[in-house]
């Protein structure tokens, strides 16, 4: 009686394991992190570029208006491609574009706005990356689109012209 | 009098070194068991990238705060999610990752015992 049932629990056993490993197959394994979020803005303060004046989160965004936070920095190549973007961006009267500088050198980053212009009506300095840690970042460039004091969605890696129309439609 | 200063400033000088100390290696073992997510199966201590630069001194900012190990995994989660964690909390997602492993240890110790049994008689 033993004999014949211990093949039976052991073949279904080893099946059992092998849908599961099978199916772990097909799982996707890289991480992805979560790309809509609506999280309140995190607490933090930060040196202005221009003024060096520290300011802090809860004074620093109007909960009416649109704003597009966007990490960046001058050694970075992706943040030159998107740059013209932002530029284009800016234009927008319906967004504000605030600016982390991103552990970057204050004369690399001014010569970095003087050749390619200016989109951030504001820019925040983060020397040692602990700001963008606050906000979740990653690295550079990232981009955080902000409403009513809440942060509606994450564009980890450059902007394109696709995720700029999706920015402006989001915007009316 | 003057002694009793000289003892009483080392005294508060070893005080405050090993309280550094004691910090820094609780920032050791907290990047420890952090996972660098830019970098490819490495931890936070590990890495030498800028993520992970900035996070390890985010953690002793915590720390010098007042930030228990447990309070800056939780605030890490809030803001990257519980891939951060190298230790995976048990939920729906992961109960069979948990709960595999006893299940068969179970099932090959009966194993083995019913074949001990079987092989005495």
């Amino acid at each position: 009686m033993r004999s014949k049932l211990f093949p039976f629990v052991l073949i279904l056993i080893f099946t059992i394991i092998f849908i599961f490993f099978y199916k772990g197959l097909n799982n996707y394994n890289i991480y992805i992190p979560k790309i809509n979020v609506n999280k309140d803005i995190p607490l933090f303060s930060a040196k202005l570029f221009e003024s060096n004046v520290e300011v802090n989160s809860k004074e620093f965004f109007d909960p009416e208006k649109f704003y597009l936070l966007n990490i960046w920095s001058s050694w970075c190549v992706p943040c030159r491609e998107e740059h013209t973007l932002l530029m284009d961006l800016s234009k927008n009267g319906n967004i504000n574009l605030i600016g982390l500088n991103y552990k970057d050198r204050t004369d690399n980053a001014k010569n970095f706005l003087n050749e390619l212009g200016n989109p951030y009506i504001q820019i925040l300095v983060d020397q040692t990356g602990t700001k963008a840690i606050e906000w979740g970042a990653f690295g550079v460039p990232e981009s955080f689109l902000i409403h009513q004091n809440k942060v509606i969605k994450k564009y980890i890696g450059p902007l394109n012209q696709q995720l700029l129309l999706e920015i402006k439609s989001l915007l009316k | 009098m003057n002694y009793l200063k000289i003892i009483f400033f080392f005294f508060i000088l070893f005080n405050f070194n090993e309280l550094k100390a004691d910090n820094e290696n609780l920032k050791n073992q907290i990047t420890k068991n952090l996972r660098c997510l830019i970098c490819q199966g490495q931890s936070v201590y590990d890495s030498d990238s800028e993520f992970a630069n900035s996070l390890k001194i985010v953690v002793k900012e915590k720390l010098n705060d007042g930030f228990s190990e447990e309070q800056i995994y939780l605030f890490l989660k809030d803001k990257y999610g519980e891939w951060i964690l190298y230790d995976p909390e048990l939920n729906k997602n992961t109960y069979i990752l948990w709960l595999l492993p006893i299940l068969l240890f179970l099932i090959g110790g009966a194993i083995i015992f019913k074949s001990f049994i079987f092989t005495k008689k």
